[in-house]
């Protein structure tokens, strides 16, 4: 009996283990061959950062990463106010209609980005928007509010709403309850739902795809578009970096926001 | 206590705060959708120039030609498929997470197991050309091990694209699995036990059941994208993954075809909301 037990925890740990291979084991492959000297990653195994050389050298793909990272910071900007003012008053007011506000953020989080995607080009087109590095900010932001808004709100679940009644009773402004009380208290999950508009934006290649013209596009549209004419094992370094960076970015989100709820 | 101010009242206080965030929700996705509804009844768009008019053709291409159809199914079975595997892997595995592992292992494992789903999901996906493709780390390891040798070139074929799919999406599956077997009272497991139930009937009987709302919001979370990918048939499939996002993709990016690209597109969305709104019952209690 004890004996069954110990056998079958040890049997689901290794399925954890080989769960966890299947994960990473391309990911690590990648990195190292993105330090292989063979472009065709044959072995043996010869060290080089060549790749990463020729990658500093490749003006499209640096002209595309520079890109990403603007509209990545632009996003996370512009969505983590707007998105944060429309939770506080999704928290702060009841009024009629608040569920189906509530009901509209799971839209755009449920739809199938090929979907919102080839429905903004042909909104955006037909209005006269257009495409290009407008068009990808205005999609990202749209896609990355209701992350923020959602991770805001459940920040907020843990705020006492008579902490703002009692500063008001204290005489503080409006304003004044906003920003000295409320948002202080707030702050870890409008830093968490930052970073997820981040890594929305920063990740996304779907809609960034059909929004972008040749010469104004983000990384991912690059990859793909290098990937789709050839492998080079420049995409790999350039890979490899992206993959440090959206990982990174996670790990410091995880420290501010517990996914699975509260401590 | 109902203070004055969160007391129930017109939305007028709110408004500030909320038309910022909800007018560009309503101009990049709500206004988009009912326009790709609009043109997929036009003949041409109409900002073409040329004379449009309203038409059911593209519908009726989806319907008589049969190809999309085909390809509908196709998606559907790619969905279905996926699902299952991902179930099948990430069930177990959110099982001994939840139940097994304790204090700093479960978040440690928890966190690693969830990280690769923020990353690139397209780099992700190129990552696994390296693994599968002749000459790659499977042929290569296979053949190391292996007393004969065997061509291993799964590059370009229908498993690849299974493989890089569940790739993408396992961690949805053990996300949702997890949140619902942790919650499970250990006294009804202990209980079943007890009463004489062996392992099989308490998994069976009693905790299958209670992690059914997480089993199912993944399947939900994992099919819906699936149905509508493009991007990972295209690399991984080649010429043998064509599906029905490729074909939507092709409309908008090869073939110009923007009305028939947006009725396929909207049949999808039809598909999917279908999905939902079935599922949004489960999906609410899972939260």
């Amino acid at each position: 009996m004890m004996f069954t037990t110990r056998l079958l925890e040890a049997l689901g740990r290794v399925w954890i283990g080989l769960l966890l291979s299947f994960l990473y084991l391309p990911i690590c492959i990648m990195a190292l061959m993105s330090f292989n000297a063979s472009p065709f990653y044959q072995l043996p195994f010869e060290w080089t950062t060549g790749w990463y050389a020729d990658l500093s050298r490749n003006g499209r793909l640096l002209a595309a990463t520079w890109n990403s990272l603007q509209i990545a910071v632009f996003t996370t900007a512009i969505a983590t106010v707007l998105g944060t003012a429309a939770s506080i008053a999704l928290f702060r007011y009841e009024f009629r209609g608040k569920r189906l506000l509530q009901a509209l953020l799971f839209p755009p989080i449920a739809i199938p980005w090929l979907i919102t995607g080839t429905a903004m080009l042909i909104f955006f087109f037909g209005v006269g928007i257009g495409r290009g590095l407008h068009a990808i900010l205005l999609g990202h932001v749209a896609l990355a509010l209701p992350y923020v808004i959602v991770v805001v709100s459940a920040r907020l679940q843990t705020f006492a709403p008579e902490l703002e009644e009692a500063a008001r009773s204290l005489g503080a402004s409006q304003w004044q309850v906003t920003t000295r009380v409320t948002l202080p208290w707030i702050m870890p999950g409008v830093i968490a739902g930052g970073l997820f508009a981040f890594a929305v934006s920063f990740d996304q290649f779907v809609v960034s795809y059909f929004l972008s013209t040749p010469g104004e596009a983000t990384l991912p549209v690059e990859i793909y578009a290098a990937i789709r004419k050839g492998f080079t094992p420049e995409i790999n370094a350039v890979s490899t970096i992206i993959i440090g960076i959206s990982m990174g970015l996670m790990l410091v989100t995880a420290r501010f926001f517990k996914f699975g709820g509260e401590k | 206590m109902a203070t004055s101010i969160r007391g129930r009242g017109g939305i007028g206080p709110a408004l500030p705060l909320l038309t910022p965030a909800y007018l560009w929700l309503v101009v990049a996705i709500f206004l988009p959708l009912s326009a790709m509804a609009l043109f997929s009844f036009m003949t041409e768009l109409p900002m073409s120039g040329r004379d449009w008019s309203l038409t059911l053709e593209h519908y009726a291409a989806f319907f008589s030609s049969g190809l999309y159809v085909t390809l509908l199914w196709a998606s559907i079975r790619l969905g279905l498929e996926v699902t299952l595997w991902c179930a099948i892997i990430g069930f177990p595995a959110a099982y001994v997470l939840a139940r097994v592992l304790k204090g700093r292992a479960r978040e440690a494992i928890f966190l690693l197991v969830i990280l690769p789903f923020w990353s690139n999901g397209l780099v992700r996906i190129f990552s696994w050309a390296m693994v599968l493709r002749e000459g790659g780390l499977l042929d290569t390891t296979l053949n190391a091990i292996l007393p004969f040798r065997i061509d291993i070139d799964l590059m370009y074929s229908y498993p690849a694209v299974i493989i890089g799919l569940v790739h993408s999406y396992v961690p949805y599956m053990v996300l949702t699995c997890y949140l619902t077997l942790q919650a499970i009272d250990n006294a009804l497991i202990e209980a079943a036990r007890s009463l004489g139930a062996s392992r099989l009937q308490t998994l069976r009987r009693v905790v299958l059941p209670l992690a059914m709302p997480g089993l199912l919001a993944g399947s939900v979370l994992i099919f819906v994208p699936v149905v509508g990918s493009f991007m990972e048939p295209r690399i991984l499939g080649g010429r043998t993954g064509t599906f029905y996002g490729t074909v939507i993709e092709d409309q908008f990016v090869a073939v110009f075809n923007w009305p028939l690209g947006a009725a396929l597109s909207f049949i999808l969305l039809a598909v999917v909301l279908v999905i939902l709104s079935l599922s949004a019952p489960i999906l609410r209690r899972v939260q």
